[in-house]
């Protein structure tokens, strides 16, 4: 059913001159049907996306609503669909909510992964540039090692890890716990997802170039930071986008890292508008909240769409 | 895969080593992290896993104690196999809906790509504030998916309070978010090259034919690749239980995450969430091998 439309193989025979008129008429009618047919199989799927469509955006569309309801409304049942008038102030109710500094939250957000971006963009471009462009031996096997560790799931590592920064805490004189630190410094390394994902980049770029910087007299470095770099720009936005999402969503990392409520993260901050110690829950306000830490992300995706695409289906294919 | 040269022919081999020196020189900022922050933990969850440690005093060996503990600690295996139990729903369900979802969007209709974006969007929302939607969503007595039980003159669900319903509830959500995989496959289906279609056609295979005989084959390397990154994936599964059921009810929906993070910093068993830990790990490690041993075979056969 579904890969009939990908190719236009059905297609009759243009009736010649030759024919005779039954044959013709006969010939007609299989294009009628065929057509019908044709039409059928696109009502059937849009009807059937137009229903998918409808059930995967009912939770978003409810969020809205529930953000846009008094929290007498947001208690019946059963429940209004539309809040008409809307109730705007549970906006500014999160904003300036007594408990949750939602604005500090966002800045502590934004600035864990504006720090990891930055470090983690630039340090694993050139990673990769070594993995894509430098021939030695033993490469292929430290390209696997790298694959490998970007399977780890965090939680498997996550006790050792943070009784590690523990150890750096004690024996060093800085402080990781109860910082940012644990959370971009690690970035700063390069991140196995990332430089996979320039390296693929990186692979499709013509050594030409390179070779043609290099008879002029340019160092590996400055065909990395002149000529790679520049044409990789998409491919570094992606790179970019990815890690500033993964820090906007990041909640485990903030949880076992983050001791002080004033350095809490978004994620961490959402959590706690939900009612704690017997307090019910306010869902207008806590669905507000929701549309705030959704929203930006959307609206990023939205400016981005081309980028954000290639990359999920760069990494996920090759 | 990991084959593949860039880099010039003329400039390789000049040593048997080759540019060994510039090689590592870019890749030296990796392989630092890579030992200090991925290596280094891995160590110490051996040394821990095999010790008694409180953080507060300083580890105590004890041997294989906290391995022989776990065979026979009941809410391990529960939630292993909550675990299990919940990628055994989640898996099987995802990945029909999405190669489902991404046939459907693959057909060259009006508003292919409204529909697509609309696939996705519910896959960016942090996975926070998607634990408080369905956290509202499935609420008992006020959520809308009870109204909609109540619509049709069904009883209510106690979807998270029900310990027999709630993994499958959870497991159900997961669906919400499988507008990601759906771009891999959607992607996937791209690489399907034409002749194959129009060869099926000349021997006269229909519609379902084709997808079993020439789709599916063709992109079965995709398919395993994101079953293998879904199993694997079900290790991370700690928000959403932790933020909508905390575990519970009757501990019904604790994974094995959660009973990791719970021994480590709740009740500060730093040995005993090692030993677990690294369970996990020698799983995940099995689970990328067969990965990577399959991508070798199907690599090699596309032609790629």
């Amino acid at each position: 059913m579904p890969v009939d439309e990908v190719i236009p193989y059905a297609r009759p025979l243009t009736p010649s001159a030759r024919l005779g008129e039954s044959a013709a008429k006969a010939q007609a009618t299989f294009r009628a049907a065929a057509r019908r047919k044709k039409w059928m199989n696109l009502l059937v799927i849009h009807v059937a996306l137009v229903c998918i469509c409808a059930g995967f955006i009912l939770p978003l569309a409810w969020m809205i609503s529930t953000s846009l309801k008094t929290n007498k409304e947001a208690m019946l049942f059963p429940p209004k669909m539309v809040p008409i008038p809307p109730n705007w102030k549970s906006y500014p109710n999160v904003i300036n909510h007594e408990r949750v500094d939602f604005p500090l939250f966002a800045r502590n957000t934004v600035i864990v992964a504006g720090l990891a971006v930055v470090g983690t963009t630039f340090v694993s471009a050139f990673v990769a540039y070594g993995f894509a462009k430098v021939k030695f031996r033993g490469r292929g096997l430290l390209f696997a090692m790298m694959l490998s560790t970007m399977m780890i799931p965090f939680p498997v590592i996550m006790v050792s890890q943070f009784l590690l920064f523990r150890w750096l805490d004690v024996h060093t004189p800085i402080q990781f716990l109860g910082t940012f630190k644990p959370l971009w410094l690690p970035w700063w390394f390069g991140t196995a997802f990332n430089i996979f994902l320039l390296r693929q980049f990186f692979m499709s770029i013509p050594d030409e170039l390179s070779e043609a910087a290099r008879i002029d007299g340019c160092s590996d470095f400055g065909i990395f930071w002149r000529i790679i770099l520049p044409l990789a720009r998409p491919a570094l936005a992606c790179v970019a986008l990815f890690t500033f999402m993964h820090h906007w969503n990041d909640f485990l990392g903030p949880l076992i890292y983050l001791q002080d409520p004033q350095q809490y993260t978004l994620a961490l901050g959402l959590q706690q508008l939900q009612g704690t110690q017997g307090a019910t829950t306010e869902w207008n306000i806590l669905m507000a909240g929701s549309v705030l830490v959704v929203l930006p992300v959307i609206v990023l995706f939205f400016l981005t769409q081309r980028t954000f695409i290639q990359g999920i289906a760069t990494t996920g294919l090759k | 895969m990991s084959k593949q040269t860039g880099g010039s022919a003329a400039r390789a081999g000049t040593t048997e080593w080759g540019d060994i020196g510039k090689g590592l020189f870019f890749l030296s900022p990796w392989m630092f992290g890579f030992l200090l922050f991925t290596m280094t933990p891995i160590i110490m969850t051996v040394y821990f896993s095999l010790s008694e440690y409180s953080v507060l005093e300083p580890p105590v060996y004890v041997g294989l104690q906290n391995y022989r503990d776990l065979l026979s600690d009941k809410w391990f295996g529960n939630a292993m196999l909550n675990t299990a139990q919940y990628a055994a729903m989640a898996l099987p369900g995802g990945l029909l809906v999405s190669l489902g979802l991404a046939l459907l969007l693959n057909q060259p209709i009006r508003g292919q790509a409204a529909y697509r974006t609309i696939i996705f969007l519910p896959s960016l929302v942090p996975v926070t504030a998607s634990s408080m939607i369905w956290l509202w969503l499935f609420n008992t007595k006020l959520g809308l998916l009870n109204f909609g039980l109540a619509k049709i003159g069904l009883p209510a669900v106690g979807w998270l309070t029900n310990p027999s319903v709630a993994l499958p509830a959870l497991a159900f959500m997961s669906l919400w978010g499988v507008g990601y995989t759906v771009v891999i496959y959607l992607a996937g289906l791209q690489d399907v090259p034409k002749e194959l279609y129009e060869a099926a056609e000349i021997d006269g295979a229909t519609g379902l034919r084709r997808l079993w005989n020439v789709t599916i084959p063709m992109i079965s390397p995709v398919i395993f690749f994101n079953l293998i990154m879904a199993i694997i994936g079900v290790f991370r599964v700690f928000e959403m239980p932790y933020i909508m059921t905390n575990g519970g009810p009757a501990r019904a929906t604790q994974f094995i995450a959660m009973y990791v993070y719970d021994n480590s910093f709740l009740y500060v068993r730093m040995g005993y969430a090692s030993a677990m830990a690294l369970i996990q790990l020698l799983i995940v490690l099995a689970l990328t091998g067969i990965a990577f041993w399959s991508s070798s075979r199907w690599v090699h056969y596309q032609g790629k």
